[in-house]
């Protein structure tokens, strides 16, 4: 089967405006015989069941946690880009475009990329409409910030938690269209398998997470929208429960999986203070704006960070990138904090950690105005360090944020199962081997207020509606596997605990796998990743039924699928020898260190199409193509 | 550090529920309150007992999941901290430590620690949205607003959800939560459209769902995780005030889809 993207025939200005002229349509009054399944009530999954359910589709959504307002996209800090050029500092639609494709390492669709751009400034428009409080200058207008990786001010922020105050946003459109009767709201519910009838995603199997029940629900089309597999690290930025599931069982069904191996790396985390750490705190990227990244020039420097002077300070960044200095993109940022960590020249109780630090900034804007800017992130830290950055500098290092990789969709967002979509950090197609800052937020939500409500119509009108139920064979069939998968896993009655072995798996990929990889490592990591999943499923345990609420076994059904998801990433990372944006692999670098693509060999998307599960997966490959930006080697250095 | 826990265990919201002691030791102070609760989890899961259910999920104070009433104090001791970002730093070596559910009426326990908090939900669904469907929008900036006026709307969104207002109330009061809500966009000149009905159909879901009615013990801002302050109380009071005063407006109904 050869991959059709289904870009458009048309210049990139006027592709996605051709392309919603010519997509078909389903009427308004069509609209409430279709019923669609909506996975995740994140930015993605709340914006495009709440936009669905206005346009008149009947809409079940789902989420695991007890609240859609709970879902991860919550705890996005420092803000989301548009290309509003409201400072008149030279943004526009192709420069948005330009920093995403540059930013990404050129490793992402570039048809998709400009639609994102072009859609950005609607996003603010239609989340203002909402009454989502962006940060006001003086005079009333909104106030903007810079990020990582660009020359411009267009990131619109609300204090440090711009992520909750847009998902209250879109939560609140979620909850009229609850009210009004079109949107079914499932929570605690989890997604554990996906209905495919000739060719077509026809539903969704489900476990109610209370009662233990499973059991099936029938639509027109599915989306998911459950976000990132950043757990495959144990420890990450992502919320405890965030998981691959859904994506994964989808590519079981078929939809294929592209460039699992590129995961983000953020280069701005409170270090792991020890063995019992269960989670990873992100400080937002906007920190970098006006702290300055340094480590001590020498090696063994105990000194406190206030009495080292400022010759004895090694700001690496600034010397290394002096164009971008502390604003280089995450991957650049990241890797040189773990190249200066490499060097012994890292600082706190691990050696892990670089310091950044505040003072010169606090000196020259003021207290108040650094306040304004970062006071909770400020306080963030200090709760959980027990350190003031007012007086001693943050100790930061990178951890694992942000996964590029997912499910494979073509330009109406679809994957390469028929109805079966895929939106937000679930797909792959927009941030290429790396993500820009304040990018994420804006993707969730073109992808769920404007795209996906457009395109989905065009399938569905091909298509009469409701003529599968969940009583189909289909249904039970697949309700018989997920119980039997449960039963399998309640049945092991081993010794380890899932916590224990999801934190083994998380080591090793984060070591072979992670900021840096190499061949060896990579092979290593492929056979100790199957060893592990033998041990899993043979020396688990977890207690109590299958029929009351149980977390370990919650836990137990996520953990089996990221055992299966980590050896495709190292797969994928093994296959691609070349190194772009956030997959490095050590034998393909500059004389300099400097990340070296191949672009004669590489300029293309891996998907991994499942072939069975004792069968390797096949490979295909979408080839990128170059037209409104042409290829060129990244550069933050000049 | 050693501690001595007694833990709320509960199968049900029918079965019954009692205080369970257990004690952990070897815990450095640099554990979360949370993590202190996964290696007592997984004491417990190794000794084939049921680990403890408890809600978490972001564990960096922003999603409103967790929800320990920990010492009798929703969120525990620390000032403007949700349960996750509460470290066992912040408790003396030897402390025994009760760690109970959000208790109230209108959360039905669900299992151990873990309650249902929809009630919250169908308040919001009751008019916590500004009516507005995605598609083309005027620009932002021809609307301005005052930085104060956004930053005070802003203090009532960083509501986190959590319930805990709730808990705090000797009345399991979910005025603090309402009003936020209500406030976060009546304050703004995008919700002044629905302002009153908006604070009307909230308050008569949360009367609805059985909370407990305010009588000004000041708990909720006490115990609140992002520290909201009771003045919105008062603001919806007003908001509240008038929107009964006024007659309801008979209109012909919002456009619904065919």
């Amino acid at each position: 089967m050869l991959l059709d993207a289904k870009i458009p025939e048309a210049p990139i200005e006027h592709m996605w405006d051709t392309h919603r002229e010519h997509l078909r349509l389903v009427g308004p009054r069509n609209r409430p015989h279709y019923r669609i399944i909506v996975v995740g009530s994140g930015l993605a999954g709340a914006a495009a069941a709440s936009s669905l359910g206005a346009m008149g589709y009947r809409v079940d959504c789902f989420c695991f946690q007890d609240s859609a307002r709970r879902a991860h996209s919550i705890a996005a800090q420092g803000g989301i880009n548009a290309a509003k050029d409201y400072r008149n500092d030279g943004d526009s639609v192709y420069r948005l475009f330009y920093d995403t494709q540059k930013g990404g390492d050129y490793r992402s669709r570039e048809a998709n990329v400009w639609r994102l751009a072009e859609l950005s400034e609607n996003i603010i428009d239609q989340a203002v409409a909402q009454g989502v409080p962006f940060a006001r200058e003086y005079g009333g207008m909104l106030a903007n910030r810079s990020f990582g990786g660009v020359l411009v001010e267009r990131t619109f922020y609300s204090r440090g938690e711009t992520g909750q105050q847009l998902l209250l946003g879109a939560n609140s459109a979620l909850a009229e269209q609850i009210k009004a009767g079109q949107v079914e709201m499932h929570t605690r519910t989890e997604l554990l398998d996906i209905v495919v009838v000739d060719g077509r995603a026809r539903g969704i199997v489900v476990r109610d997470l209370v009662t233990g029940e499973v059991r099936s629900h029938a639509a027109d089309a599915v989306v998911l929208a459950t976000g990132g597999y950043s757990n495959v690290y144990y420890l990450s930025t992502n919320a405890r429960g965030c998981n691959v599931t859904a994506t994964w069982r989808a590519y079981k069904r078929g939809a294929r999986f592209a460039n699992p191996c590129y995961t983000q790396i953020h280069p701005t985390c409170i270090p792991a203070s020890g063995e019992h750490q269960s989670k990873l705190t992100l400080m937002s990227e906007s920190l970098r704006n006006d702290g300055r990244i340094w480590v001590p020039r020498k090696s063994g420097d105990t000194r406190a960070p206030g009495e080292i002077p400022e010759k004895d300070r090694y700001y690496y960044l600034e010397e290394r990138y002096p164009r971008f200095g502390n604003l280089v993109p995450r991957d650049v940022a990241s890797r040189n904090a773990k190249d200066v960590c490499d060097q012994e020249l890292g600082v706190g109780p691990t050696g892990r950690g670089v310091y950044l630090d505040f003072r010169d900034a606090i000196v020259e804007h003021g207290r108040d105005v650094i306040a304004g800017r970062y006071e909770n992130l400020f306080e963030i830290y200090e709760r959980i360090t027990g350190q003031s950055p007012w007086t001693t500098p943050m100790q930061i290092y990178p951890a694992p944020h942000y996964t590029m990789g997912g499910l494979w969709v073509d330009y109406n967002l679809m994957t390469t199962v028929q109805g079966l979509y895929a939106i937000g950090e679930a797909n792959f197609s927009d941030h290429g081997a790396n993500r820009l800052g304040a990018s994420s937020l804006m993707q969730c939500l073109a992808d769920g207020y404007f795209i996906l409500p457009i395109t989905i119509g065009d399938y569905l009108s091909r298509h009469p509606y409701g003529d599968v139920d969940s009583k189909h064979p289909a249904f039970g069939e697949a309700e018989r596997g997920v119980k039997d998968r449960i039963e399998r896993l309640l049945a092991i009655g081993g010794t380890r605990t899932v916590e224990s072995l999801h934190r083994e798996l998380g080591r090793v990929v984060w070591d072979r796998c992670g900021m840096s990889r190499n061949m060896e490592g990579l092979g290593e990591a492929l056979k100790i990743i199957p060893q592990l999943r033998d041990e899993f499923w043979s020396n688990l345990r977890i207690n109590g039924t299958g029929e009351h609420l149980n977390q370990s076994l919650e836990h137990a059904g996520r953990l089996a699928d990221f055992l299966e998801l980590a050896e495709l990433m190292c797969l994928d990372a093994l296959t691609r020898e070349e190194s772009c944006g956030g997959h490095f692999r050590e034998e393909h670098k500059t004389e300099e260190g400097e990340a070296l693509r191949d672009d004669l060999d590489f300029a293309h998307v891996s998907v991994w199409d499942f072939q069975g599960s004792d069968e390797a997966p096949s490979l295909y490959e979408e080839p990128l193509t170059f037209h409104a930006l042409p290829l060129a080697q990244r550069n933050y250095k000049v | 550090m050693k501690f001595t826990l007694r833990v709320h265990r509960q199968l049900g919201p029918e079965a019954p529920g009692s205080l369970v002691q257990y004690s952990v030791d070897d815990i450095s102070p640099d554990t979360s309150f949370l993590e202190m609760m996964d290696i007592l989890n997984e004491q417990l899961t190794a000794k084939g007992e049921d680990p403890i259910a408890f809600d978490s999920d972001c564990r960096e104070g922003i999603c409103g999941m967790c929800s320990m009433v920990i010492n009798g104090q929703a969120h525990g001791p620390l000032p403007e901290s949700a349960t996750c970002q509460v470290y066992m730093r912040h408790f003396q070596d030897g402390d025994v430590i009760t760690i109970e559910p959000f208790r109230a009426a209108a959360f039905p326990l669900v299992r151990d620690l873990i309650v249902d908090r929809s009630a919250f939900d169908r308040i919001m669904q009751a008019g916590g949205f500004i009516s507005v469907h995605s598609g083309p929008k005027p620009d932002p900036n021809s609307v301005p607003i005052e930085p104060d006026t956004v930053e005070l709307a802003l203090d009532a969104a960083s509501c986190i959800g959590c319930g805990a207002c709730v808990a705090a109330c000797p009345n399991a009061s979910a005025m603090l939560y309402t009003a936020a809500k209500v406030s976060h966009l009546g304050l703004l000149p995008q919700g002044q459209p629905e302002r009153y009905e908006r604070v009307r159909n909230m308050v008569g879901q949360m009367e609805e769902e059985g909370f407990g009615a305010c009588r000004n013990y000041g708990e909720c801002e006490a115990q609140c995780p992002k520290g909201i302050s009771i003045g919105f109380i008062g603001r919806m009071n007003r908001d509240y005030l008038r929107a009964s005063l006024l007659d309801p407006v008979d209109r012909q109904g919002k456009m619904v889809p065919q």
